[in-house]
């Protein structure tokens, strides 16, 4: 990675920091000296200064972009998984460097290699692991790691000592330990590239994790099997006593349990970290990534399995730092993640590559090269045969023949055996050019041929793949109820089973480690049913944004009628003076909206540009405050004022209240006649909206981010947050009133700033704004046109308004003036009746009159289930799923 | 239709420890299971055990005392799928299991899961949780209810009710997920904890 040279590449990054911290000083010191000689220089190269980061990340730099080059093309990225694409890439480059200057000047070493892009990516691994399925399949991921590592190096060590002895390799300077050794390296599959492969191929998650977890954990076999052989390499073959032998099984114990208790403390005080991180939210995701490296580094230190510890650091912290960290800090760690492990993946399958590219390593030996490759298949094809064989007399899921084939053929070789084979002192182990070049041939062929073939093979195979399903609340539900069976069952017929461990630790979880490890707010909400009712209300609440800007006002979400579903209603001619509140609180930052709604008002005509205005109108809407106003604050210890959060509490709730009023009146038999003229509508509404927004994809940033903050203490009533929101909502509520009739007041002077006028420029004489029915124009543009009612030749559907001036007096009427309603929107104001409006407003001052009760409706006594409207189920928008797949 | 006679022999031996060699155990028996106590739908479960539609006895009811025969029906629920099952007995397999977990939804045996019965479940559900209240409880009830009714009967008609979840709701919210490993017990060791009692 680093200039090959006097100084250790692996260095190179605390070089450039040296560089950084001491080196500049003294060489600008220098500078100065010489440049009274020579006078001064304004501008000077310095190469040298900067030569070791600069490489570093113009290598980087280049890795990334070629990433971007490969998916260009769809088609190739479909067939050739990444890691060949970029081993072959590696190779063209290392070509081109060579065939520049005749050295092979960048290579991936060991240090570099263990140091630095290891850990990120086996963190990763560890940090996303599911973890029910990882233990659940503990046993056989254990048995394929422990005894099929061990297996297969003993069988290709020694099957391949045996071809030699009987001279079909020709003349070597190899002994029975050096094969022994060589076998141990070559063994392991690897981690990095059955991620890099499996990530790709989509096969079902248990045979995933059963190849996965293995190559994971047989870190410790190949570390211990590894060091014993060297060690025994270096006494040499007579010097080897049996006191050795019991000793190096006894260091595999070690080895690994002591680096999985590494991992666990680790993991145990990371936990506690977060537990306190309250107040320094800025650097909170730092902690997961430092204390994690830790735990790598230390067991790296005591000569344990550096491997094992991260990952059981990642899986063991998971669940409490989920939970302490805040939702944005979670969302830090989850990018920053996956950012350094898939980016330490491409720079070591180019460097792969790349190293590849040196003629002084190269010696072939066609007999040996061939026969690893032929021992190293031929014999993990049978080891897992064997194996299965066994554990399926045990498992309740069995291994079919199939999955036998996958996983015999997933067993890829990666990074990890070259960096072991590149470590090896050429001094001791003779023919180390051999065990380097046969090292790199096996992994280039495991991760470009097998990585080739494999997504053919579970194809023809049919083997099960993994579906990606929406989380269904039923689902959560029934699979609690079914833990609860089947422990119970366990109990009732006295065996220890999964389940009965599984139930005990759960218990042991929540009356001891969560309490010491979670913060008290997050012991509250910490239940997977919880998350996945949050997660859909959600989605909910995102459709239901997603409706409010195709009908062009979020009013109906922030309605605080309840007893009717008036405000779902946006087509009906009716006053509403909640949309008033809307335009007035929004014009308090005229110049930060209007601008951005001129500019929309302007491009409205291009339905090309309708989703843009979508996204806008959904951050503009959504929030009665605009971000704008916040830009001017910079900080480096905040990341956002968190005014927003009871903004967005509240239109959570409201969306909550909603969904379950929906039962309510319907119950009730309120409304019935026109409810069903309004799910007609609705429905119609959301096949268009389905039809012109790409599966609805664009409202979801945005509102997601905004909710996110705090629900789940809302959700859960917890008494540190509840009355304080409660007040909060009443008095909104009153202000709220207040603003209405404020709005009236203010609204004609700056009425006439026309410059926001797409927004608010329906503001109306005092007179007409209280209860009046009014014609109602949202402010959203796209139901603008349905707006100047009077010009239209369209009878006013303004029904009877006791008050002589409908129309808005600041509409301005050269925007629109013979524009005529929009087609759908139009015909509907104009299909309905006048007394639907006037019962409107009445029902409208009926429920603001029980407005200032939200705690009694909020949770309104439902006795039958009945009358669903279709946008309570909207289909819910794709959440991105940012977790691993697996 | 159970496993072994290895494993019968088993659960037989433990089932006359629970009952304390009677020929039959009632509802008081379960109470000596130390690690039932825990299980929040402890008294669901035990139900299910006496409940006649899971015994095969009748339409409704609870019987006041099981015998051995009847024990084992109950623990027949939880046996694997067996790999040589064909498509159809493995779906006939999946449906009697399923046809459990119903049961035990369904506490008024009217073949309908009502939202009153679904909440009851839920809150005793999340009762092992200090933290979650009723309420909450309560409307992640409603909220699955109102999942299931728009999985089962799609978009309905604004004065239509969803009067609760049948069977065939149940196997439709059901549809496409994998229970291979959700409802399967292997009785194996059952030596080895019943002299632990």
């Amino acid at each position: 990675m680093s200039r090959r040279g006097a100084r250790g590449p692996g260095w190179g990054l605390l070089l450039a920091l040296l560089l950084a911290l001491g080196v500049v000083p003294r060489a600008r010191g220098v500078e100065e000296q010489g440049g009274t000689v020579q006078g001064f220089q304004v501008v000077t190269f310095k190469w040298h200064h900067v030569q070791d980061p600069y490489i570093i990340a113009l290598w980087i730099l280049v890795a990334s972009v070629a990433k971007i080059g490969f998916h260009l093309s769809h088609k190739v990225t479909s067939v050739v998984p990444e890691s060949a694409l970029l081993i072959v890439l590696g190779l063209v480059l290392g070509g081109i460097v060579w065939a520049a200057d005749h050295i092979a000047s960048f290579t991936l070493t060991p240090t570099v290699f263990f140091f630095y892009l290891l850990p990120p990516i086996v963190l990763d691994a560890g940090y996303f692991m599911p973890n029910r399925l990882f233990f659940g399949n503990l046993g056989t991921i254990l048995l394929y790691a422990v005894i099929g590592t061990v297996w297969n190096a003993a069988t290709t060590g020694l099957s391949l000592y045996g071809v030699f002895l009987s001279g079909l390799m020709g003349d070597l300077n190899i002994g029975l330990l050096d094969f022994l050794l060589f076998g141990s390296l070559i063994a392991a599959v690897d981690p990095v590239a059955v991620l890099a492969v499996f990530e790709e191929v989509h096969v079902n998650e248990v045979l995933f994790i059963i190849v996965f977890g293995e190559s994971l954990l047989n870190d410790a076999v190949t570390v211990v099997l590894y060091n014993v052989f060297e060690s025994f390499v270096t006494l040499g073959g007579d010097n080897v006593t049996g006191v050795d032998c019991v000793k190096g099984i006894v260091s595999f114990f070690v080895v690994s349990l002591g680096g999985t208790l590494v991992g666990v403390i680790f993991a145990f005080l990371l936990s506690l970290v977060t537990r306190f991180t309250k107040h320094v939210r800025i650097i909170e995701p730092g902690f997961v990534f430092v204390i994690s490296y830790l735990s790598y580094l230390t067991s790296e230190m005591l000569s344990l399995s550096a491997i094992l510890a991260i990952t059981f650091c990642g899986i063991c912290c998971q669940k409490y730092v989920k939970a302490n960290i805040s939702e944005q800090s979670a969302t830090t760690v989850r990018y920053t993640m996956k950012m350094l492990a898939s980016g330490a993946e491409t720079i070591i399958f180019m460097f792969l590559g790349i190293s590849a590219v040196d003629p002084l390593i190269w010696k072939w030996n066609t007999a040996f090269v061939l026969l690893t490759l032929v021992f190293i298949s031929v014999y993990r094809a049978i080891g897992v045969v064997l194996q299965t064989w066994v554990l399926n007399r045990y498992r309740m899921v069995q291994l079919e023949i199939i999955d036998q084939v996958v996983m015999s053929y997933g067993g890829l070789r990666g990074a990890v055996a070259y960096a072991l084979v590149v470590l090896l002192d050429e001094r001791k182990v003779k023919e180390k050019n051999l065990f380097v070049s046969t090292t790199i041939i096996v992994v280039f062929f495991t991760v470009i041929f097998q990585g080739l073939t494999i997504k053919p093979l579970v194809q023809w195979l049919k083997v099960k793949k993994s579906e990606h399903r929406e989380p269904k609340l039923n689902e959560k539900l029934h699979g609690r109820a079914f833990d609860h069976i089947l422990s119970a069952i366990e109990d009732i017929s006295g065996q220890i089973g999964h389940n009965y461990l599984r139930d005990k630790w759960t218990n042991f979880d929540r009356k001891f480690l969560s309490k010491i490890l979670m913060r008290r707010s997050a012991q509250k909400s910490r239940d997977r049913i919880l998350n996945v009712f949050h997660e859909l209300n959600l989605k909910d609440a995102i459709s239901y944004v997603a409706e409010g800007e195709r009908r062009g006002s979020l009013a109906f979400i922030r309605s605080p009628s309840t007893d009717n579903m008036v405000n779902v209603d946006f087509s009906t001619p009716r006053p509403s003076t909640v949309e008033a509140s809307v335009s007035y609180l929004l014009r308090e930052n005229v110049s930060a909206v209007c601008l951005d709604m001129q500019s929309l008002e302007q491009r409205r005509r291009s339905i090309r540009d309708t989703e843009d205005m979508v996204t806008h109108h959904t951050l503009q809407q959504y929030l009665y405050k605009p971000r704008q106003e916040y830009k001017h604050l910079y900080s480096r210890h905040e990341l956002t004022p968190s005014e927003d959060e009871k903004q967005d509490k509240e239109i959570f709730h409201r969306t909550m209240r909603k969904r379950l009023e929906s039962f309510k009146s319907a119950k009730l038999g309120v409304n019935q006649n026109k409810k069903a003229a309004k799910l007609y509508k609705r429905e119609r509404a959301q096949k268009r909206r389905n039809s012109s927004i790409p599966n609805g994809k664009l409202p979801v940033e945005n509102p997601l981010h905004n909710f996110i903050i705090k629900e789940k203490d809302l959700e859960l009533s917890d008494p540190e947050e509840a009355p304080d929101y409660e007040a909060e909502e009443m008095s909104g509520g009153i202000e709220f009133l207040a603003n209405v009739t404020q709005d009236t007041a203010t609204d004609s002077p700056s009425g006439d700033t026309g410059s926001d006028a797409p927004l608010t420029g329906r503001s109306s004489p005092p007179a007409a704004a209280e209860k009046p029915p009014r014609p109602r124009a949202p402010p959203s543009p796209d139901r603008r046109p349905a707006t100047p009612a009077p010009p239209t030749p369209a009878p006013a559907p303004a029904p009877a308004p006791p008050t002589p001036a409908p129309a808005p007096p600041d509409t301005p009427p050269d925007r629109e003036p013979g524009a005529g309603p929009a087609p759908g929107a139009g015909l509907e104001r104009r299909g309905l009746p006048g007394a639907h409006a006037r019962s409107a407003a009445a029902r409208r001052v009926h429920s603001r009159r029980s407005f200032q009760r939200p705690r009694a409706r909020r949770r309104p006594a439902l006795l039958k289930l009945a009358s669903l409207p279709p946008s309570c189920h909207a289909p819910p928008h794709a959440l991105e799923q940012e977790e691993t797949p697996l | 239709m159970l496993i072994s006679s290895d494993q019968i022999e088993q659960l037989h031996r433990r089932f006359k420890q629970l009952s304390g060699d009677q020929p039959t155990i009632r509802k008081e028996n379960f109470n000596n299971v130390p690690d039932l106590d825990l299980n929040p739908i402890r008294s669901k479960i035990i139900r299910a055990f006496f409940d006649n539609r899971n015994l095969r006895k009748g339409p409704s009811g609870v019987a006041d005392e099981i015998n051995f025969e009847d024990f084992l029906t109950i623990m027949s629920y939880f046996r694997p799928i067996d790999i040589t099952m064909d498509e159809e007995q493995v779906q006939l397999c999946r449906k009697e299991k399923l046809r459990f977990l119903f049961h035990m939804y369904d506490s008024d045996s009217d073949g309908r899961i009502t939202l009153e019965e679904y909440r009851n479940v839920v809150e005793e559900l999340l009762s092992g949780n200090p933290h979650i209240e009723k309420e909450s409880a309560r409307s992640i009830a409603d909220g699955a209810m109102m999942e299931a009714a728009s999985v089962c009967v799609g978009q309905m008609e604004p004065d239509q009710v969803y009067e609760g979840i049948t069977f065939d709701d149940f196997l439709k919210i059901w549809q496409g997920i994998d229970i291979e490993t959700k409802m399967h017990v292997r009785f194996l060791n059952v030596e080895a904890m019943a002299l632990c009692h």
